[in-house]
């Protein structure tokens, strides 16, 4: 294409892009990479190998074409055919709902045979490419945030053909913000191209050193045959980041250690009543917890089915339905089961295994045994960035509302009336039977108390884990461990024991991989039990002995 | 497909011609091999049921993947039945659950073959259930089709090997991210146990072969289930910094890789920024998920439902019709099993019996069209011939294809980028007739056949 179909571009009335663009269009085509492009800007466009396919994207996207929107929005639908044998020229289709029409020209053609043409096939690279082509469009938007995000691209892609891009959006810019990630993509673009001189190529490295990220990182190690003086600056600038990368790495971890604790401190929550307060060995602890991650997903089905509007708040539905649903499951097993076991641990421990097993394959047998679709809303997906932290939103939630179960679980005990005939039972059941108490009633309440409480933590569980009928397996051992370790039957235990657990966990596993961290946790936490065989925080004096 | 950059090297391909070559000859020896096999056992005349076992389980943690396989099985003899059965005679499927116990999985395998007498046994899903039915079906003389890609290492002459050898998906999957991603740096990210440790064990010789050094291979393991994934992807995250592009192979076994994606996602890292390819993620582990964190992101596969062949479309259509369910998935391993039963029923019909030696012998070089629209041919090796597909995930749970192999691929169960098996080659055709033969010793190292 020359610079004919240039001035045709200038004159089509319904050409949609502003003169702007075209000025950004002209600033591409002054450079020197862009001058094969000016010949057929689709020729790469439906290469095979995904890496020309890409090239031809970011050519087509620059070369100005008329046609070049209409064409990329094609690619990407898939709806882009291409002749599948060579030829000189080889034609280039857009399916449309009418037929076919010619890519180049948008003129409609005859439907060529199936046998003869193959679609275009769209790899990440090239919807990458795609989207960076879009972005530096963006560069000029009224909008900060659309600005921020085109500079935010184009640092990442580090295309030195945008410099002279980059260099007239800089010049421009009146957002501080912008203009300093437009800095950054500047160097970033600058280092990447092997120009400049000494003294350019300097402040770009001090740039990236200033934004000291993982991408700057990479970008920076990514860069060879600089000046002596440039690489000296280059690997002063990694080790710097590198230092501050491994504070920030401490940091992470103590993060990674918090949320694995509340996750495990949901999970045994309910677990501390059952076996630490009543003493219950309950090996179907797990299947409450699935029952409630169960539950979640049929709340979000109703809701999906009854009120869309609410689509994004199901979660906030499901904690009480869960606790219902868990809890009522809870009473009527203990009604029906373990009330005949009571003080017969071996007894409860094979009956509520057997009953987890049944449980299970009840699920299996009613859901069907593959995974099922809990989605997470988007106020629980993604991160925020704090400093060199990188804080998942799901775990900061989870965090939340482990805290919040607990202080809730905690207040009842302590101030509410069923918590006080809780304590009164566990405490001295004769007295308290005497007092007028009626236990079995307590007992089965208690009982459905921990079980919903487990039901609960399904509902976080579902967010960060499969919703299968396995899934309470995977929490019982850890469930039972944290209780443990916190000492039976003291929920400030519990807490402690859990995050513990997590941040000794997430520091081991660095330094001796996850496979490997799991077993020196358990070691650690057989030698533990035998220093202190009544936990953290065991019970004393008469409690202890009832 | 044509493609600039062909990644089977010339090797493979010689490989590959081999192969068929090898079989052409072969298929013209069949007949005159046939007939001493009929000698031995008179056609049946009476019209009992011919009896096929289905190994799969249906209850505990493998009966998502398992339980599937079982209802393709089905629906394939019930098709084969409609048909008027094979030599006259009808089929009639022998269900039992191994409920995903390993030991289970050996005594159902043995009553299958003592009590039911069955004529051919599909099923198993885990290397570690193959593994322990492998001994009975050597002792019984049973056949088994075990439909899932698996690691190699292996080559008995009781079992056909309808999933890709490691060769088939693993080494293709790494070839299409170096010759086409630029993928300089490597994560090997694995569940730990015998599938992802010994691929990982061929893929670090094989990039190493290829120029990688350690300083550009990181190998993690991490236990079944897994679930917090948060510290694993910070380190993949800082892996990646290090200015060249990374990429992640992952072995990670169907149920912790739903938590990994997530996180993957969570902490902002794209499928552009560091894509994984996986071998154990199909259209079933993807079906009642939330995919959205997972779109963009690759899999290796001989198979995906999205191909579309009219064979494909009508398998697929039948597979729903007869589970009475339209959004029911078709995966690789169902693939499998719809080319390997069809390959049995080939091979008793060119027997005229279904006479385990006689079955075994007349396996070897039947070609039947898979469903991406080549024919599959069963190797001496009792391996299948098959193409390699890079699929990348879609927010609808199916894949949508980038990059194929050009040809066929053939298996090579034994690794030649092992020390302990580079010199290793299966072939159950006489004269060689060993599933381990040591081509520079020039001995078989395994049974040969009695």
């Amino acid at each position: 294409m020359g610079l004919a179909s240039w001035g045709g571009c200038r004159l089509r009335p319904d050409f949609p892009r502003s003169l702007l663009t075209v000025l950004v269009i002209a600033l591409f085509l002054a450079l020197p990479g862009a001058a094969r492009a000016q010949e057929d800007p689709f020729t790469d466009i439906a290469a095979t190998s995904a890496d020309v396919e890409a090239r031809g994207v970011t050519a087509l996207a620059i070369s100005g074409n008329p046609r070049a929107a209409t064409v990329l929005d094609a690619l990407r639908d898939g709806k882009l055919y291409a002749w599948k044998w060579p030829r000189p020229d080889p034609p280039l289709y857009i399916r449309t709902d009418r037929g076919y029409v010619d890519a180049r020209t948008g003129d409609p053609v005859d439907a060529p045979a199936l046998t003869n043409i193959r679609k275009v096939i769209v790899s990440d690279a090239v919807r990458a490419a795609i989207e960076i082509a879009e972005a530096a469009l963006d560069l000029f938007a009224k909008d900060v945030a659309a600005r921020r995000k085109a500079a935010e691209a184009l640092f990442l892609s580090s295309d030195p053909s945008a410099l002279p891009l980059i260099e007239k959006a800089l010049a421009g810019e009146q957002d501080s913000e912008v203009a300093r990630v437009l800095r950054e993509a500047h160097a970033a673009a600058l280092l990447k191209s092997g120009t400049g001189s000494e003294a350019d190529r300097l402040a770009a490295v001090r740039d990236l050193a200033a934004r000291a990220d993982l991408q700057s990182r990479s970008l920076l190690q990514s860069l060879q045959d600089q000046p002596a003086r440039v690489a000296a600056a280059i690997a002063s600038a990694i080790a710097g980041i590198d230092h501050k990368m491994e504070l920030w790495g401490l940091a992470e971890n103590v993060y990674y250690g918090i949320s694995l604790g509340a996750v495990l401190l949901l999970a045994a929550s309910g677990l501390a009543i059952t076996f630490g307060v009543m003493g219950v060995i309950n090996m179907a602890h797990g299947e409450m917890v699935m029952t409630g991650a169960y539950t979640t997903f049929v709340v979000q089905r109703l809701i999906a089915a009854f009120s869309p509007a609410l689509d994004q708040f199901g979660l906030l539905f499901a904690v009480p339905a869960a606790f219902v649903v868990a809890g009522a499951l809870g009473v009527l097993i203990e009604r029906t089961l373990i009330r005949f076991l009571y003080g017969r641990p071996l007894e409860t421990l094979l009956a509520t295994w057997g009953l987890s097993l049944i449980l299970q394959q009840a699920v299996r047998s009613a859901f069907g045994p593959t995974n099922q679709d809990v989605t997470s809303p988007a106020w629980m997906s993604g991160s925020i960035a704090l400093g060199g932290l990188t804080l998942t939103v799901n775990r900061l939630w989870i965090i939340l509302f482990a805290i919040l179960v607990l202080g809730a679980l905690m207040a009842t005990l302590r101030w509410g009336g069923l918590g006080r005939s809780i304590r009164a039972v566990t405490q001295n059941r004769r007295m308290a039977a005497a007092m007028g108490i009626r236990t079995p009633v307590i007992d089965a309440l208690t009982f459905g108390l921990g079980s919903g409480i487990a039901g609960m933590a399904g509902v976080a569980l579902s967010q960060i884990d499969n919703v299968s009928p396995n899934l309470g397996q995977n929490y019982i051992i850890d469930s039972f461990i944290v209780v443990v370790v916190g000492g039976v039957g003291n929920l400030w235990g519990t807490l402690v024991g859990a995050i513990l657990l997590g941040v000794v966990d997430k520091f081991v596993e660095p330094f001796a991989g996850a496979v490997l961290a799991k077993i020196l946790v358990l070691v650690l936490l057989i030698l533990f039990i035998q220093r202190r065989p009544g936990g953290l925080f065991p019970l004393k004096g008469r409690v202890a002995e009832a | 497909m044509s493609s600039e950059k062909f990644t089977i090297d010339r090797r493979k391909l010689g490989l590959l011609g081999a192969g068929l070559a090898f079989t052409a000859s072969r298929l013209d020896l069949m007949p005159s091999l046939i007939p001493q096999a009929n000698a031995q056992t008179a056609a049946p005349t009476s019209g009992e049921p011919i009896k096929v076992g289905i190994l799969h389980s249906l209850s505990g943690t493998m009966a998502i993947s398992e339980a599937p396989l079982k209802d393709v099985m089905l629906m394939l003899i019930a098709q084969q039945n409609a048909k008027g059965g094979v030599l006259g005679r009808q089929l009639q499927p022998v269900v039992v659950d191994p409920h995903s116990d390993w030991p289970s999985f050996a005594d159902k395998a043995k009553e299958l073959l003592s009590v039911d007498k069955v004529a051919a046994v599909f099923g198993c899903w885990t290397s570690v259930s193959r593994k322990s039915v492998l001994p009975v079906f050597e002792q019984l003389n049973g056949i088994l089709l075990y439909p899932v890609q698996y690691e190699g290492q292996e080559c008995s002459r009781n079992v056909f090997y309808t999933g890709a050898a490691p060769n088939q998906q693993a080494i293709p999957a790494v070839d299409y991210l170096m010759d086409q991603v630029n993928v300089k740096r490597w994560v090997l990210e694995g569940t730990d146990y015998v599938y992802p440790r010994t691929t990982n064990k061929i893929l670090e010789a094989y990039l190493k072969s290829k120029g990688v050094t350690d300083a550009d291979l990181m190998i993690n393991y991490t236990p079944f289930g897994y679930s917090d994934w948060q510290a694993e992807v910070a380190k993949i995250k800082a892996f990646g910094s290090a200015g060249k592009k990374t990429a992640v192979v992952s072995t990670i076994n169907g149920d912790a890789n739903v938590p990994f994606y997530k996180e993957l996602g969570n902490q902002g890292i794209k499928a552009t920024d560091i894509p994984v390819v996986a071998f154990s993620v199909g259209e079933q582990e993807l079906a009642g998920i939330d995919t959205k964190p997972l779109v963009g992101h690759l899999a290796a596969w001989n198979y995906f439902m999205s191909g579309d062949t009219q064979l494909n479309k009508d398998t697929v259509a039948a597979f729903q019709k007869s589970v009475n369910d339209p959004k029911r998935v078709f995966n690789d391993p169902m693939e499998a099993h719809f080319i390997g039963f069809n390959m049995w029923v080939k091979a008793v019909e060119k027997a005229g019996t279904t006479d385990h030696d006689a079955v075994i012998d007349a396996m070897i070089g039947v070609s039947y069209p898979n469903l991406s629209g080549d024919y599959s041919t069963m190797m001496p090796n009792h391996h299948l011939s098959k193409p390699v597909l890079i699929g990348e995930v879609q927010e609808n749970g199916q894949f949508n294809v980038v990059w194929q192999t050009p040809g066929l691929v053939v298996a090579q169960p034994w690794s030649p980028y092992l020390p302990e098996s580079k010199n290793l080659i299966g072939d159950w055709l006489p004269p060689m007739s060993c599933g381990s033969y040591d081509v520079v010793a020039g001995k078989c190292l395994g049974t040969k056949k009695a």
